[in-house]
Formats: structure tokens, C-alpha cells, sequence
């Protein structure tokens, strides 16, 4: 449910809602001031306020068997980030459990039990780290506090280490498994008394060679995804979808595909309500069969007459002409500082550049599936979703059932990037198994993934800045256009407010005295989501070229020209300049401060381990862009080489990633690594066309993905080291943003073209 | 009637001919690590061995494998140790881990043929699999930590 959580009323069902809001949330807001109360290190983070809060109950998270087995439940989806590992491995550390005896338990979707299960927004560390570490600490305890029972002696004379409790003086032990019965009878202790572990004693926290839990089963082909979902007398189904959001079946015929050898059924979707599309499906004509591949010939042989509806005019083409044109006038002011106007006025020079980025899908390599079984009134679900808690409630409502009649099984995520926070694959599930009376997977082939996304939002930027004599910036004037994820949720939004502006525009931190951000007009004619990094790929890309640009306008070194702007090492207060509240991540600023320091670190790190401004064969350029997002800090350096024809190659990249401290330092490394392929992706290939509302890209040769071939032959990533005392901060996303400006940046240092509007396609093509 | 191996043992097969090989294994053997990902030859996802050739399985039907020998990753070793395995876990290469299965079979297939590759040999070999998480810096480097001795 991510972001619109607290925003809007995406989740219908009022009851649960308002259960959440009253127990839950209460409580872990509670759990957060007694933390701060308990020990000096706590601090406030977002995770109270999420849907569903935060829970860190042991009795809840861990389950310790009697032969020193520790379960640890883990309530987030692993969808490549390694978090289905890191936070057990935090829990696993203050509870002193052996690693190797630890096994992992994928919780259902149950916010209530588990605290919020959104996994989005680069939060699951920043949220967890404190709740999770409690959690195992307090488990500890227990385990403790039943030894010392058992033994009859003070608690103080008693430690737990590597899965037994030692008694201090006798050198007595307890094995984990011994102490389990009498530890798990005992209530939570009030987290007052719970001590956390020096960071000193860390046993796997900030270490990073805790390998991933599903490490061997991916390399043997045992990892279980949606997608490889069984259940017996289970059935198979695709689903043939309107081509245009907001269409609808005008007729069909079904005659041919009952024909086809394994067919069994074909069943209309209805469309959905009237309204903005939430995470409902987009209805259409379903084809159940025996297996996938008669599904698959049996959606071919059908006929269908659509109604397009209104979005069936929609175009790429005009949709980009529709926002150059919105550029020209002013949008709505959100930040203000100074008088914008009167110093673009009185400038020595002004300059001005556009920038474009196209729609994206997500395209994960696992194309979306969902298998639900339902008989007796009750629906069990299983699912690669980033979101079980509101696939549970679209199930509940969709079919009419209670809370507790519908079960969301989390499975491995085979790529997620937003596009399975929606859960309207699940209820096409659920209402297919309904209507066939047996457990119905259905399978999103790959042109369904293209063509019913929930994509990107287009993002066309228009940057104005006024130089003065010394070619100092005195005026910094953006006017964002991208349609609003909020579009989604909501009828009648037509630009982005605040939230969305949150992703690098409204945070500017650059040290200029007049700087205005403007939101101008861009409707949505498809269902837009949220894409790793979201915004940020768009408000990054354009201002980090842009400063590059005026760098290269007043004559000087882009990397000092853009430490120049950010300005001296200081805190920047946004929130007194915009018209609303600042977001910001959803984090306090008072812990999550815009902090230029650390932003000009990142780009000092990345420049010195890149040797910035070493001499480079002919044809190379280095780029480099420095950006916050997910209160993380990303500098990146590319070296490009552009060959005569035009053909780019990418001999390496450093980054440079301040998230805080690093709690996985292994996987916050794979995860930069990565994020240099997806940038390369969008950066040389990514567009989502439409043409009369239909997206025109329907497999992986014209939606194309950075491949071996593509990708930066060298990456490498420098993490800023940090203590507890710097808030763990997003991993997952910050990386991808300043990748792409970082390589445009070379590609001008390499040729002298600048490109402007992504992606590169055949812009350099000789 | 087509007549084959999977993983050694003989199989038979008389349903749709133009079935792609994927959908058999996937849904009447059960032999899910072999992924769908495109259905269209594009990203590699669904590989797996025919007579020691790396193919897309999505775009073999059933009718053209009479008399081959199929291995899945389930099949490429018995204990799951074959050195691109060993050198897949020693370098924590997967991320989310879909497309891994057609990526160690791709790389197995090529160590096959060629012993020691070059780096560029290494990318052009493995240029068919996609990997949408980006793990391709360590696919690389697994790949040639198998052919340097794991």
C-alpha cells in the first residue's frame, strides 16, 4: 500500500482500517517513545506511522524449538534485496542465535500481528532496525531470565552467547533449545529492561558475510516464486485484458478457444468500478486450462470487440507536445525562497534546458502470477506481492468474505521495483478460482506485463537559471511536469503536489537565494505506479545534467560547479519554504535532515576513487551526478566511451553511497551494482509508447533491457562508514537516480552532444 | 509419441506438439527452476541444456525433441556442487534469483565449449540472459572464477 497509506482511503474496508489506526499504530508509536526512554541510541523514524506500525513482540517473531532451532518470521518480501536475510540476521544478532541454526518463516500478509509489510519506499531496514533488534534483545532476555530461573540466581550472574546461556560464575550452560519452553511461557519483559548489544559485540550486524538465506536454492533451482506456485488440482489461466485503461469487453466469442485441446473454461472479468483504478483488475476475458500452454492457444483463438473508452486517443507523441506546451506558463508554486522572477530579470545571463523521460514498466524478469484456491467460503492466496496486507483486503472485499476467511502467502518476489505492491493479479486469482471451483493460477505472459502496468509517469522538466557576472547562480527555477501516482487513488488529480515532488524536486538543496519549484499540468491516461526511485529518475536526471550545463556555460569544472551550488556543509530547512508540508520520505526531519555535508562527502568520495579529471583516451568522458533520495546520499561516476559510430560502452562506474549505518554492507554493494544495469537500461533503451491508449511494446526486443553486453564492465561501490549514531537510511532505490545524468554528463565530456530527453535510442547514432 | 530424457530419465510424450518444452517441464514435471520470462527466445530465463547445447526452452516445441537428452538445473548436478553453482554461491551473485537458473546453465554450456574464456567471450556467451536485478558485474566475475578453479 506504500506511500498512500496515510494519505488516502486506497484500503475500503473502514472497519480494519480503523482497527489498525486505533490498536496498532498506537501501540508501536508507544513502543517507539519507550524505546527512546529505555535506551539513548532510539530514536523516532516514519514506521509509526505506516499502515499496520510497527510490532516487535518475540512472541510474534521468534519461535525457538527444543533442539535450539530458532525460527525467525520475517514479514517483509524478498524481491532481490536481501532483506529476507537482513533483518533476521538483525534479529539473530541481539538474540545471540547461532546463524546456522536460525531458519526463516515467511509471514503472511497480517499487519495487525506483524506491523506494516509494504515493501517499498527503500524502508524496510530504516524502519526495522530498531523494532528488530528489540525484538531479538528482548527474546534474549527472556531466554535469560528463564536460565537464571532454572538456576536460581540473580539475572545479573547469567549471558546469553551463540544460541546457550552461560552462568557466569560456575560456567554452567543452558543450550537455546533447553531454555525454550520456560522462555517462550514468559510475558514480553517491558522493553525498559531489554539492553541492546554494544555494537562491539556485533556478531553478523555490519559485517556483511551472512550469505543470503535462498542462496543455494536459487543456484539448484529449488527457490519457489510466484510463478512456481503448485497446488494440487490446481488450473491454469491467462487473461485477455482491454487494451486501454478504462475499456471494456464490447462482445466476444469463445466458440474457437473451447475448441482448443485442454481448455476448460472461459470466464469474463468483470470491469472495475467507476472511479480512479486502485489496485482493482482491469477485467477482460479469462482462459482456463489443463496447462499454461493451452491457456495460452486458447486466449489466441479468441475474438474480442473492445470499448476503448476515453483514454483510446491517447499518445506519446501529443502527450510530450501537451507538456512542452504546459512548460511554457507557470505551474503551481510548491517551494518558494526569494523572488524567482526578478532575479531570472536582472541575471547576467539566464539559461534554460528541458529535459524528458518517457514512461517505464517495471518489467521484472518475473512476469506477474498469482495462484488462489477457493472452496467453503475461504481463500488462501499465494503470491510474489510486495503489499500481502492489501492484496488480503482487495481479496476480502472483491469476493465478500471476512478478514479471517482469506490467507495472502507471500512467495519469493522474482523482481518487484513497485510493480507488485498492485495487487490486482491476485484478485484476478481469487476471482478465477471462485468461478472454476478449483485453485486457478494465473499467469501474466510477458506482453500482459508490458501492456498492463502500472508504469512510470512520463516526467518532462523545464530548468531555468539566472548567472550573475561571476556566473554564480542567483536564480533556480524548475517546473516539474509528471502525472501524479496519486492519479491511482484518486479522480481529478492532474499534476503533482508535495508527495510526489518529495522524489528530488521540492528537496533542491542547493544554496541559491531565490529558487522556486512549480508543478504544472500532466493527466494520467494510464494507471501509473511507482518505479524504483520513482520521481527521482526524472528530477535527477534533469537538474543533474542542468548544473552540468551551467558548468559548462560559466567555464568551470562540473564537479566544483556542482559542490559550488550545494553549498557549504549545513542543514537545509525546506519545510519553512513550501506552501504545504514538506515530505520527506515520510521520516522526521529532525532524524532525516537534508544534510549538504553529507551530500558533498558522497560526491568528494566517488570523484577521488573515480581520480576525477584523469586523462582519458579519445572518445571517453567522465559525467558525474551527486543526489539524495530514501534519506540516503548517491554520488556515481560513469566513464563512457563513444565509439564513431555513435555505439556506447560503459568501461566503468564508482559510486559512492552514504545510507547511514550499513547494516548488510554486502548487499548494499549488490544493490548499487544493479542499479548502475537499471540505470543503463533506462538511460539507453527505456520507453513506453502509446498510440490510441495502447502501448505499443509488447516483448523484451522493443522494450529492451540492458544485457551483459550493455552493462558498466567495471563497478565500483564505496560505502561511507558510519556508527549506530547515523540512522540506517534507504538502499534499495537511491542508487538507480544519479546514474543516468551521471552518464549523459560523460557523453558530453566524450562528444560534446548533450542529450536531453531519454532514452538515448539512436540520439548519437553517426 | 516423442521420446526423451529429462535429467536422465527417460520420458514420453504424446499431448501437443507445438507445447513448448518450458510448459512441459514447468507444468507436467514440475521442474519450476526453469523460469518463464518472455515466451519469445528474448531473455534467457527459461535455458536449459539439449545434447549439451544451451536453447530457450520456450522456443522448442515437444515435436523436435525426439531422441534428445533435456537437463534442467535441477539435473546439472546431482548435489547441486557443479563449479558454476559452487562459484555462483562463493560470489553471492543473485539478487531477486529469477533468471539465475538460465544464467548458470548458459555459463556452464559455455565453460563446456571453452575452458577459458576471455572477459569479452564471458559477456557475448551470456548476452542472451537478461537480468533485470543487474547482477551482471558478479556473472561475469563467477564466471570466471569457475574457470580459474573454484
Amino acid at each position: 500500500m506504500t506511500y498512500i497509506a496515510k494519505t488516502q482511503g486506497a484500503f475500503e474496508n473502514v472497519s480494519r482500517r480503523g482497527l489498525l489506526k486505533g490498536v496498532v499504530a498506537s501501540s508501536s508509536f508507544v513502543f517507539a517513545t519507550r524505546l527512546m526512554q529505555g535506551t539513548a541510541r532510539a530514536y523516532e523514524t516514519g514506521a509509526a506511522a505506516m499502515h499496520g506500525g510497527v510490532v516487535s513482540d518475540p512472541h510474534v517473531f521468534i519461535a525457538i524449538d527444543n533442539s535450539g532451532i530458532v525460527s525467525i518470521v520475517t514479514h517483509r518480501s524478498e524481491m532481490g534485496t536481501g532483506i529476507r536475510t537482513s533483518l533476521p540476521m538483525v534479529v539473530a544478532d541481539e538474540l545471540e542465535a547461532d546463524w546456522d541454526k536460525v531458519r526463516i518463516v515467511q509471514a503472511p500478509g497480517d499487519e495487525i500481528r506483524y506491523g506494516n509489510q509494504d515493501t517499498d519506499g527503500s524502508r524496510s531496514t530504516r524502519h526495522f532496525i530498531q523494532p528488530m533488534r528489540a525484538c531479538g534483545a528482548t527474546m534474549r532476555l527472556m531466554l535469560e531470565m528463564a536460565a537464571a530461573a532454572q538456576w536460581k540466581v540473580p539475572l545479573d550472574q547469567v549471558e546469553a552467547k551463540n544460541n546457550q546461556v552461560v552462568h557466569k560464575a560456575s560456567g554452567k550452560k543452558l543450550g537455546y533449545g533447553e531454555l525454550a519452553a520456560a522462555a517462550s511461557a514468559l510475558p514480553t519483559p517491558a522493553i525498559e529492561s531489554v539492553k541492546l548489544k554494544d555494537p562491539k559485540d556485533f556478531r553478523y550486524i555490519g559485517k556483511g558475510d551472512v550469505k543470503i538465506t535462498d542462496l543455494h536454492d536459487i543456484t539448484v533451482g529449488k527457490a519457489r516464486y510466484g510463478q512456481d506456485v503448485m497446488v494440487p488440482g490446481m488450473k491454469y489461466a491467462v487473461v485477455a485484458r482491454p487494451p486501454v485503461v478504462g475499456g471494456k469487453v464490447a462482445k466476444y466469442d469463445a466458440s474457437a478457444t473451447l475448441k482448443v485441446p485442454g481448455v476448460l473454461k472461459v470466464v469474463e472479468i468483470d470491469p472495475p468500478p467507476a472511479g480512479p483504478p486502485l489496485y482493482h483488475p482491469v477485467g477482460g476475458i479469462a482462459v482456463i486450462a489443463e496447462n499454461t500452454w493451452a491457456a495460452i492457444k486458447g486466449r489466441e483463438a479468441l475474438k474480442i470487440d473492445w470499448n476503448d473508452g476515453p483514454n483510446g486517443t491517447f499518445d506519446s507523441n501529443s502527450h510530450y507536445a501537451t507538456l512542452a506546451a504546459a512548460s511554457k506558463e507557470p505551474g503551481k508554486t510548491y517551494r518558494n525562497l526569494g523572488d524567482v522572477e526578478s532575479a531570472l530579470k536582472s541575471a547576467t545571463k539566464v539559461i534554460t534546458a528541458e529535459y524528458y523521460v518517457p514512461h517505464l514498466a517495471h518489467a521484472t524478469m518475473e512476469p506477474l502470477a498469482a495462484t488462489a484456491s477457493f472452496a467453503n467460503g475461504k481463500c488462501e492466496v499465494w503470491a510474489p506481492t510486495q503489499s500481502p496486507q492489501a492484496a488480503h483486503d482487495y481479496v476480502v472485499k472483491r469476493l465478500g468474505l471476512k478478514d479471517e476467511d482469506v490467507k495472502v502467502n507471500v512467495t519469493l518476489v522474482g523482481g518487484g521495483f513497485g510493480r507488485k505492491s498492485k495487487c490486482d493479479f491476485v484478485v484476478e486469482a481469487a476471482v478465477l478460482s471462485k468461478a472454476m471451483s478449483a485453485p486457478v493460477k494465473v499467469v501474466w505472459t510477458r506482453d500482459d506485463d508490458l501492456q498492463h502496468d502500472y508504469y512510470h509517469a512520463s516526467g518532462f522538466e523545464r530548468l531555468d537559471a539566472g548567472l550573475d557576472a561571476d556566473n554564480k547562480v542567483t536564480a533556480w527555477r524548475h517546473r516539474a511536469h509528471s502525472e501524479s501516482f496519486m492519479t491511482t487513488f484518486a479522480d481529478g488529480v492532474d499534476r503533482m503536489d508535495l508527495f510526489p515532488l518529495g522524489f528530488g524536486a521540492s528537496d533542491t538543496p542547493f544554496n541559491v537565494p531565490n529558487l522556486r519549484i512549480e508543478s504544472g499540468k500532466a493527466e494520467a491516461h494510464t494507471r501509473i505506479g511507482w518505479f524504483r526511485s520513482v520521481y527521482n529518475v526524472q528530477h535527477a536526471f534533469a537538474i543533474q545534467s542542468f548544473v552540468a550545463e551551467l558548468a559548462h556555460a560559466a567555464g568551470k569544472d562540473p564537479k566544483d560547479y556542482l559542490l559550488e551550488l550545494i553549498g557549504p556543509a549545513r542543514i537545509v530547512d525546506v519545510a519553512s519554504q513550501t506552501t504545504d508540508k514538506f515530505w520527506n520520505y515520510g521520516e522526521p526531519v529532525s532524524e532525516f535532515p537534508i544534510d549538504t555535508g553529507r551530500l558533498r562527502n558522497v560526491i568528494e568520495v566517488a570523484a577521488k576513487e573515480a581520480d576525477w579529471g584523469r586523462k582519458l583516451p579519445p572518445g571517453h568522458g567522465l559525467g558525474i551526478a551527486g543526489h539524495r533520495s530514501f534519506v540516503s546520499y548517491v554520488a556515481s561516476v560513469v566513464e563512457v566511451a563513444v565509439d564513431s559510430k555513435g555505439k556506447i560502452t560503459i568501461p566503468r562506474v564508482d559510486t559512492a553511497i552514504d545510507c547511514g549505518f550499513a547494516v548488510n554492507p554486502e548487499r548494499i554493494r549488490a544493490q548499487c551494482e544493479g542499479a548502475a544495469v537499471m540505470g543503463t537500461s533506462l538511460a539507453l533503451f527505456g520507453e513506453v509508447t502509446f498510440k490510441n491508449g495502447r502501448v505499443q511494446q509488447t516483448t523484451l526486443d522493443d522494450f529492451k533491457l540492458a544485457r551483459a553486453t550493455d552493462a558498466p564492465l567495471d563497478t565500483r561501490v564505496h560505502i561511507i562508514q558510519h556508527g549506530l549514531d547515523a540512522h540506517p537510511t534507504g538502499v534499495g532505490e537511491p542508487g538507480l537516480a544519479p546514474f543516468a545524468p551521471a552518464l549523459m554528463n560523460a557523453i558530453f565530456a566524450a562528444t560534446g552532444k548533450r542529450i536531453r530527453r531519454l532514452p538515448i535510442g539512436d540520439q548519437l547514432k553517426a | 509419441m516423442v521420446k526423451f530424457k529429462v535429467n536422465n530419465d527417460a520420458r514420453a510424450f504424446d499431448g501437443d506438439p507445438s507445447m513448448p518444452l518450458l510448459w512441459y517441464l514447468r507444468d507436467e514435471l514440475q521442474l519450476t527452476g526453469t523460469k518463464f520470462g518472455c515466451g519469445t527466445g528474448a531473455c534467457g530465463a527459461c535455458t536449459v541444456h539439449v545434447d549439451g547445447n544451451p536453447v530457450r526452452s520456450c522456443s522448442v516445441a515437444m515435436s523436435a525433441l525426439d531422441g534428445v537428452a533435456v537437463v534442467t538445473i535441477e539435473g546439472l548436478d546431482r548435489d547441486g556442487n557443479h563449479p558454476v553453482q559452487k562459484a555462483w554461491r562463493e560470489l553471492s551473485v543473485p539478487q531477486c534469483g529469477f533468471c539465475q537458473a538460465g544464467q548458470i546453465l548458459s555459463a556452464a554450456a559455455l565453460l563446456a565449449s571453452n575452458k577459458k574464456p576471455s572477459d569479452d567471450q564471458i559477456r557475448e556467451a551470456m548476452d542472451g540472459n537478461i537480468c533485470r536485478c543487474g547482477c551482471y558485474h558478479r556473472i561475469i566475475a563467477a564466471v570466471r572464477l569457475t574457470a580459474n578453479g573454484v
